[in-house]
């Protein structure tokens, strides 16, 4: 903290859109060597922390800022707003956490859009009282002649990098440790040397799947025949592959680098750290590969299941594809959300 | 949109195997079987090739419908390329309801390389099928 | 070492050992008729006019608010005197959890539901997945409860030890009108000294490893399971848990200590605790067990109104008997209110529907602590105020310091427990049907109510979080700081700290990320003139 090393400190700026903050959280789990950061790094805007003001961000020079940590996803007019002021006032702009990367858990909103989200929230919530359907406004003037505004709210969720270029992203609903600890490596040998790794890189995670990573043992060949709903399987081995023992897990279409936690307490894996380079979209991905995998029999003795009737009750047991295979990255794919229905004609 | 005049042509992206859909296709050409021209076709060596990725692919670009055509169960060309094939269109099939496309607009056919007269007969009535469903709703993006 | 023992010894107003060395301002006693001497060392240098151009309203929007979770936005409306007439409390953020988690599997919703907030997902998850023991009519075996509630001690240390030393601590080291640029955990620990922070860091780090070791992760835990735990605690890991237990218990006890000797200690700071600007009645809302006592994980709901009486008492499934939701237009979060008494505006008293909840409001409604040193300083608490219910904002800040000592008992105690490592964890499960989970958030009470169909799929779902049913509160604690500070269109840095403070006790979580690191919150405020251009900057 204050130390001066010899070298220039870099100004360093956080900002957070469409988050539930544990982006940040997770950031103060290197511990103590958050105070290396703040030793190389001269904090320039940190909502959360830091004096800071919208305006002082616009009378920032372009470029002055060397690195911005973006978290959270894009979903009203203010983020986007942000997004592109930060982008031209950031030398770098790296996608922080699953949100800004591919859309995270916010992007789930794209199975719905603003009018059904207000219908719920604003009027059928068991709770809410509202007769006359009173809804947030962009913009109005109170009875006492106040002028007020909110930002506009999207029908249509975005990760950052479909705002603005991103030049780097650091995957992980939140970035684990040792992800984490690679961010601020990067950092500190961008203070030391200068160097930056290749733009659109990956920061802190493997291009292998989860697989490579998690301890469990995999049996060769292996069909699944059964898919269990988490509740219905009581004991878990806890040596054995999860997706081997009937419990669908995300880590064959899913970047490495998390340390596979979700399996260590035997849950399974549901995608928070995103597709590998090698994957267009991750939940085509996942469909695929588990597709493969399904049936009753091995591979030499599938003659006889070759109507949709047949692999019907096989397919029953995949619950809800969209909401496990994009759980984390639905405005990212190739879809991009729900077509909901017109209500008129 | 404005094609109230014009009937709607349905776009179809086609994607079949080398060995049995293909060549059924061909046949319905040497044949002078009548088509519908609505289907762009692609080969590719056995259905199993196909990546749902493509369809999601066709899908996001505007296509009205997918048809993907392979070998009936029991005799694909790589032994057990069909079986994956079917379960992950039929998976696939039902995702696509989930993101409020009409599964539908997502066709799968078995077409040995003898069958060319059948080739043409879905194919019709998949366009046919198209054109009542109307435009996809990606289309509007 | 020094700054280290000053602080940990009880000395008297421990003023900030190094530069600094004006005293905190006592504000008001009275409200209207406070003046804020300029302080030295603020950014505000510049001389304020007397009076205002001629013309209509002034304006002065605060956007963004910060050192809370998320983007929030004070917009203040003067009226002809310069006097404050009506103050806002924007919350620009919505995301639509009660939307999109139709559809899915109900199993699935405890995963999801903890990205409603970054700092605090172990309630989310608590009562996610107590609502689906409840929708799977499943009852978890006793071990899995303690195994849970063990797990959710943790938790609150991390969360409740973060909010102290990184958001309230730096209002009170330096102090509140200290300048901007040192009012955050990095001034801090400028002054006093690295090894606290190291320590607070250490020890926020043993609170995570627990909650790691059957969580998974310490940031949106998986492990909750209709009926259970997904995992058990092995004989080793009960060691490692104990022994951090242990520690964290140490350091909760020097927790308290800490805020008695910085705060309690000093003058300046109790007159503004007391004071009145920080200052609300309305009802309270909490949890308490079988013996009325404090509990986080499960107990009966309860409400006392503003003069101490008990006004209801309910299980948690209860909840839609008691609580509706208002909705302005000028705010995306709505507003919690008591339906037995009726929505009638921010205001306090007996009269409103508003109430309270989070960590004062807990020991409000409670008769005590369960743990012998958390009892204590309970009681310490309520002497100093002498009655009870207390309605003085700050002691929020008091009350959750010892809610963290309770947290550290309970959590030694679970894990004393020669249950805590059995391997009966789960139970078996029901037809799906409805359910509802309540916890006590850090933040709050918290329900989460799920309907599910015959496939288990979501099909509906209610969720109360924690900082919304003090959304209320919080507009009415601004609008009055507001009230009482500003006057004859004077305004400064200062008055503009002071404001914050009074959102900032109620630790809220927009957003969840206040809690990462401390600081101050940086205000912009803009006066604007009759025509709308920019009269008057002021910045801190």
């Amino acid at each position: 903290m204050g130390e001066e090393k010899g070298k220039k400190k870099i100004k360093l700026a956080f900002y957070w859109a469409a988050t539930c903050g544990g982006c940040d959280v997770a950031t103060l789990d290197i511990e103590e060597k958050i105070l290396d950061v703040v030793s190389i790094a001269d904090i320039v805007l940190w909502p959360v922390a830091m004096d800071f003001k919208y305006k002082d961000l616009e009378a920032m020079a372009p470029k002055s800022i060397d690195v911005c940590v973006w978290n959270g996803a894009c979903r009203l007019s203010e983020h986007e707003e942000l997004a592109k002021l930060l982008r031209e006032k950031s030398k770098v702009l790296i996608a922080y956490g699953a949100c800004a990367a591919f859309g995270g858990i916010p992007g789930l909103a794209n199975v719905s859009n603003k009018e059904e989200i207000f219908k719920i929230v604003y009027q059928d919530t068991a709770t809410t009282v509202n007769p006359d359907f009173v809804t947030p406004q962009e913009e109005l003037v109170t009875d006492g002649g106040d002028k007020l505004t909110l930002p506009e709210f999207w029908n249509t969720v975005k990760s950052l990098d479909q705002v603005v270029d991103v030049d780097y992203y650091v995957p992980g609903c939140p970035p684990q440790l040792d992800t984490n600890l690679a961010m601020v490596g990067a950092l500190a040998n961008f203070v030391a040397t200068g160097e930056l790794p290749p733009k659109g890189a990956i920061i802190g995670a493997s291009d292998k799947c989860l697989c490579e990573e998690c301890p469990r043992k995999r049996e060769e060949g292996k069909m699944i025949e059964r898919i269990y709903r988490p509740y219905e399987l009581k004991e878990v081995d806890p040596e054995k592959c999860l997706l081997d023992q009937g419990l669908l897990c995300m880590g064959i279409a899913t970047r490495g680098g998390c340390g596979a936690k979700c399996p260590s307490v035997n849950m399974s894996c549901r995608g928070c750290y995103g597709p590998s380079s090698q994957v267009r979209d991750h939940g085509a991905a996942f469909l695929s590969a588990l597709a493969s995998i399904l049936g009753k029999k091995t591979e030499t003795e599938m003659i006889g299941e070759g109507t949709a009737e047949e692999v019907k009750e096989l397919l029953d047991q995949v619950k809800d594809p969209l909401g496990t295979f994009y759980r984390f990255s639905l405005p990212i794919s190739m879809l991009k959300r729900v077509q909901l229905k017109e209500k008129k004609g | 949109m404005a094609t109230e005049k014009k009937e709607f042509e349905p776009l179809i992206v086609g994607i079949t195997c080398n060995w049995c859909t293909y060549a059924a296709a061909d046949l319905a050409g040497t044949s002078r079987l009548k088509y519908p021209p609505n289907i762009r076709l692609i080969r590719v060596m056995c259905s199993s090739r196909i990546n749902p990725a493509f369809i999601l692919y066709a899908l996001s670009r505007g296509a009205d419908g997918v048809f993907i055509g392979g070998c009936h169960p029991g005799e694909c060309h790589y032994i057990d390329g069909n079986y994956k094939a079917l379960r992950r269109i039929e998976l696939l099939r039902r995702m696509l309801d989930q993101f409020g496309i009409e599964p539908e607009r997502l066709r799968l056919e078995w077409c040995s390389a003898a069958e060319g007269a059948k080739f043409a007969q879905v194919v019709t009535d998949f366009t046919n099928k198209l054109k009542e469903l109307g435009p996809s709703p990606l289309r509007s993006q | 070492m020094d700054r280290l023992k000053s602080i940990f010894k009880k000395k008297e107003g421990p003023k900030p050992p190094v530069g600094e060395t004006k005293p905190p301002v006592a504000e008001e006693k009275k409200p209207k008729e406070v003046t804020i001497a300029p302080k030295t060392g603020t950014v505000w240098t510049e001389e304020k006019p007397k009076a205002a151009p001629a013309g209509a309203q002034k304006e002065i929007v605060i956007n963004p608010i910060t050192r809370l979770e998320g983007h929030g936005k004070i917009s203040i409306f003067l009226n002809d005197k310069g006097d404050v007439r009506e103050a806002y409390f924007q919350v620009p953020e919505l995301r639509g959890f009660e939307r999109f988690c139709i559809g899915r599997p109900v199993e699935e919703v405890p995963r999801i539901v903890p990205r409603i907030c970054g700092v605090c997902p172990w309630p989310h998850h608590m009562a996610a997945t107590k609502a689906v023991d409840a929708v799977f009519k499943a009852e978890p075996p006793e071990a899995a409860k303690k195994l849970r509630e063990m797990l959710y001690c943790a938790h609150y240390m991390h969360s409740h030890q973060l909010h102290f030393y990184a958001l309230a601590a730096p209002d009170f080291v330096p102090g509140p009108t200290a300048p901007a640029a040192e009012r955050n955990v990095v001034g801090l620990i400028g002054k006093v000294g690295v090894e606290l922070g190291l320590e607070v860091i250490k020890h926020r780090g043993y609170a995570q490893k627990i909650q790691q070791m059957l969580g998974g992760r310490a940031t949106h835990p998986v492990g909750g399971l209709p009926g259970g735990w997904s995992k058990a605690l092995s004989p080793e890991e009960r060691d490692q848990v104990e022994e951090m237990a242990k520690k964290l218990l140490d350091f909760s006890k020097k927790t308290v200590d800490i805020f008695d000797s910085v705060v309690l200690k000093n003058k300046d700071y109790v007159d503004i605790i007391l004071g009145d600007t920080y200052y609300h009645e309305t009802y309270y809302m909490g949890c308490v067990d079988k013996n009325n006592k404090v509990n986080f994980y499960e107990g009966m709901v309860k409400v006392v109104a503003p003069d101490g009486t008990e006004y209801a008492k309910f299980e948690g499934k209860d909840y839609l008997k008691h609580i509706g939701e208002h909705v302005e237009p000028w705010s995306y979060l709505k507003f919690p209110y008591l339906k037995g008494v009726g929505w009638k505006g921010l205001v306090d008293g007996k009269g409103s529907g508003i109430y309270r909840v989070n960590t004062l409001a807990r020991l409000n409604v409670a008769n005590g602590m369960a743990t012998p040193l958390a009892q204590a300083a309970y009681e310490t608490m309520y002497k100093t105020f002498g009655k009870k219910p207390v309605h003085h904002t700050l002691a929020y800040h008091w009350a959750r310091v010892i809610e963290n000592l309770y947290a550290a008992e309970r959590c030694l105690e679970l894990i004393q427990d020669p249950e805590i490592t059995s391997k009966d964890i789960r139970a078996d499960v029901g037809e799906p049907g409805e359910g509802v989970g309540y916890v006590e958030a850090c933040r709050g009470s918290l329900f989460h109510h799920y309907w599910a169909d015959e496939n288990g799929m979501a099909k509906k779902l209610n969720i109360l979080v924690a900082t919304g049913h003090n959304n209320g509160a919080i507009c009415m604690s601004v609008k009055k700081a507001a009230q009482s500070l500003i006057h004859n269109w004077k305004v400064d840095p200062g008055i503009l700290n002071m404001v914050e403070m009074a959102f900032r006790a109620y630790d809220p979580c927009y957003a969840c990320a206040t809690h990462t690191l401390p600081g101050k919150m940086p205000l912009e405020v803009d006066i604007f003139d009759s025509k709308g251009k920019i009269y008057k900057r002021l910045e801190r």
